[in-house]
């Protein structure tokens, strides 16, 4: 590893410290300038029982001093009590629901990136030829809706008209429509990424070569193109997995699925701050964590990408 | 002058003295030779030129112009108005049979009328669950949410240009602040900020507007300007700093410098037109992006105003009835689409028209 990527990484790493930082005093803050606090809700305890409701959780105390002691409390990953669902902390829901939420995620990335991978090889190879007009008429037309449309569509379509799949998302079954309809999206954005780096690639002298000597059209499509073409990609798994993140926001609400955007989607609803303070800084911080990631990875894959 | 030149002697070879021919009229053979056989092309006229070839291009454009003129002039001309529900007279439900009516289905008050011989123009869509004439909304809420991509996009052209425009400018330590800051906005998680943000404004915010002018235009819709306003231009920023760098090293800058321009005039004057198409591809890709934020925050109750509409607002809202009313969602989806389809595509073809590297 040379001085100059050991320096990058390094850069970004301080950056993405900072940014979750960032990302942690301004939902604090933001939280704390809505007014009313989280014990108003239509039937509002007595004074004397909020301004005791309120010590109990700090929440008499200067701003400053929470602010600290949620910066500490955070740090060690306590997010709190939750106020609506009474008896849990944030940090419980959060990882209950993330264990449904990252197999979905992670299911619709793998979907997105090998269909999308496919496709988009396909549409190079075979360029200017039907099956490359199809797959970018497809993948230029999923992209111009978002994403709860598609969600509700696939729910009309494969629960009300042709019921294949339940619409309930608590089973593995009904695991299928969510994953497609978070899928989709990336997968065109992968696909047309594919396309295009794929499409530079087979012009480029060294493919000419290995045609020339010989080597069979499947070799040189998945050894000598797809390998140099996939670079790209690695840049867009970190954005992503951000697009999956927040659109299982909607997606998880439409299917009813228990996961953490589900919860995010009713914190918000409810106004429980704790819980939406809890979710925003866990799902912004795996999200820049992955960025950092795919950053990294591909500065470390494509030695030509200039550091400076 | 003239009899001089008459009485010049004849021309010595080696001499330096000037041919006298030279200096003749021109005759009309020679003048033709001089005319312009057309008109000298503009950079702009060409990339006109080229768009106009491109077909696809040309049918977006229709279809954007065509949505946009009649989501501009057909609320003003149609009988029913987006907020008014047709059972209820002066806050009293007089007759509920105008709820979720059926497309070209009429209410019971309307039927009676219509066997007097009056003559009642049709709910197309029909109406929704408070009687409100469906199609209307629909236009109505086609007309929002164009106007909520295009400010939007407007402001981050605005604040975009300006500061990719100095940071570029400027150079040096100025551009490494500009920058830092830019990269620390860019990484952070956009949506997620953005509900945060939209839930924070749409509390704080209903208060202070009361009352005044912004108050017609809803919570919502300020506080997706204001995130906008915050978040979304640091993409512009960087795009247009990295023209602004290529421009600098243009020798019509150093020229202007030179004679003593300043920092602001030459910006103004002699760069930002010179992106003027990387300002008009980026702008027209950011309203689909804008309508797409408006109509996830409208899913999660963060949008426009209600009775306001906006496409997003309506698919949102028609799901609850989805197994029944399920044209509710399409028609407001197929529009969506439609829309952010066109732009998409009429954005590539302008890229394609007027980005002068991927000129033959």
């Amino acid at each position: 590893m040379n001085s100059k990527l050991a320096f990058y990484i390094v850069k970004r790493v301080l950056l993405a410290l900072f940014t979750v930082f960032l990302v942690i005093t301004i939902t604090f803050f933001a939280m704390k300038a809505i007014p009313g606090g989280p014990f108003l809700s239509e039937k509002s305890p007595s004074p004397a029982v909020t301004a005791q409701l309120e010590a109990k959780y700090g929440l008499d105390k200067p701003i400053l001093e929470q602010y600290g002691t949620y910066l500490s409390d955070v740090l060690h990953f306590d997010f709190g009590p939750s106020i609506k669902n009474r008896g849990r902390t944030v940090t419980d829901l959060i990882l209950e629901g993330f264990k449904t939420s990252g197999m979905l995620g992670l299911e619709a990335a793998g979907i997105a990136i090998l269909i999308g991978l496919a496709l988009g090889s396909l549409a190079a190879v075979f360029h200017n030829k039907w099956i490359d007009k199809i797959i970018m008429v497809l993948s230029t037309g999923s992209v111009a809706m978002p994403s709860f449309v598609i969600a509700t569509l696939l729910l009309l379509a494969f629960c009300v008209w042709v019921p294949i799949f339940p619409p309930n998302g608590s089973t593995s079954a009904g695991l299928v429509l969510p994953v497609i309809s978070l899928s989709l999206y990336p997968m065109a954005y992968i696909t047309r990424l594919t396309r295009s780096s794929m499409l530079d690639v087979l012009g480029q002298d060294y493919i000419r070569t290995a045609r020339a000597k010989g080597v069979s059209p499947i070799k040189v499509i998945f050894k000598h193109s797809l390998k140099n073409a996939v670079t790209p990609v690695i840049t867009y798994v970190g954005p992503m997995i951000a697009y999956i993140l927040t659109g299982s926001l909607v997606v998880e609400n439409i299917f009813s699925v228990p996961g953490i955007g589900n919860y995010f989607f009713s914190s918000i609803i409810n106004r429980d701050y704790p819980m939406v303070m809890g979710t925003t800084i866990f799902l912004a911080t795996l999200m820049v964590i992955m960025t950092l990631l795919s950053d990294i990875a591909y500065k470390i894959f494509d030695p030509r990408v200039d550091l400076s | 002058m003239k009899k001089k030149t008459a009485s010049m002697p004849k021309k010595n070879p080696l001499s330096l003295q000037l041919d006298i021919s030279k200096f003749e009229k021109a005759n009309d053979e020679e003048k033709f030779l001089q005319q312009r056989m057309r008109e000298s092309t503009t950079f702009f006229k060409d990339g006109m030129r080229r768009l106009a070839k491109n077909k696809l291009a040309m049918t977006c454009l229709i279809i954007v112009v065509f949505i946009v003129l009649i989501a501009i002039f057909v609320p003003m001309i149609y009988p029913y108005s987006y907020e008014q529900q047709l059972g209820v007279t002066a806050g009293q439900s007089v007759d509920s049979s105008y709820n979720n009516l059926k497309p070209f289905e009429y209410g019971e008050t309307e039927l009676k009328r219509m066997e007097e011989g009056e003559s009642i123009f049709p709910h197309i869509f029909g109406t929704d669950s408070h009687g409100r004439d469906y199609a209307i909304r629909v236009i109505y809420g086609t007309r929002i949410s164009l106007i909520v991509g295009f400010f939007a996009s407007i402001i981050v052209l605005i604040i975009g240009a300006i500061y990719g425009a100095i940071s570029g400018y400027y150079g040096g330590k100025v551009d490494l602040i500009m920058m830092r800051i830019v990269d620390i906005i860019y990484s952070l998680p956009d949506l997620l900020m953005i509900i945060l943000l939209a839930t924070v404004l749409k509390q704080t915010l209903t208060p202070v507007i009361e009352g005044t002018g912004l108050e017609k235009l809803g919570v919502g819709m300020i506080s997706i300007f204001i995130v906008f306003a915050l978040l979304y231009w640091v993409g512009m920023a960087r795009l247009i700093r990295g023209q602004i760098l290529t421009i600098k090293q243009q020798d019509y800058v150093l020229n202007a410098r030179s004679i003593g321009a300043k920092g602001g005039h030459i910006i103004r004057r002699h760069m930002l037109p010179n992106c003027i198409s990387v300002l008009i591809i980026s702008t027209a890709l950011q309203i689909p992006s804008a309508i797409f934020t408006e109509s996830y925050l409208s899913f999660l109750g963060l949008g426009v105003n209600m009775p306001m509409p906006s496409l997003g607002s309506l698919a949102a809202e028609a799901r609850s009835g989805i197994f029944t009313y399920s044209y509710r969602l399409i028609i407001p989806a197929v529009t969506i689409f439609l829309i952010v389809l066109s732009l998409n595509l009429l954005g590539d073809g302008l890229r394609d028209a007027f980005d002068p590297k991927l000129k033959k």
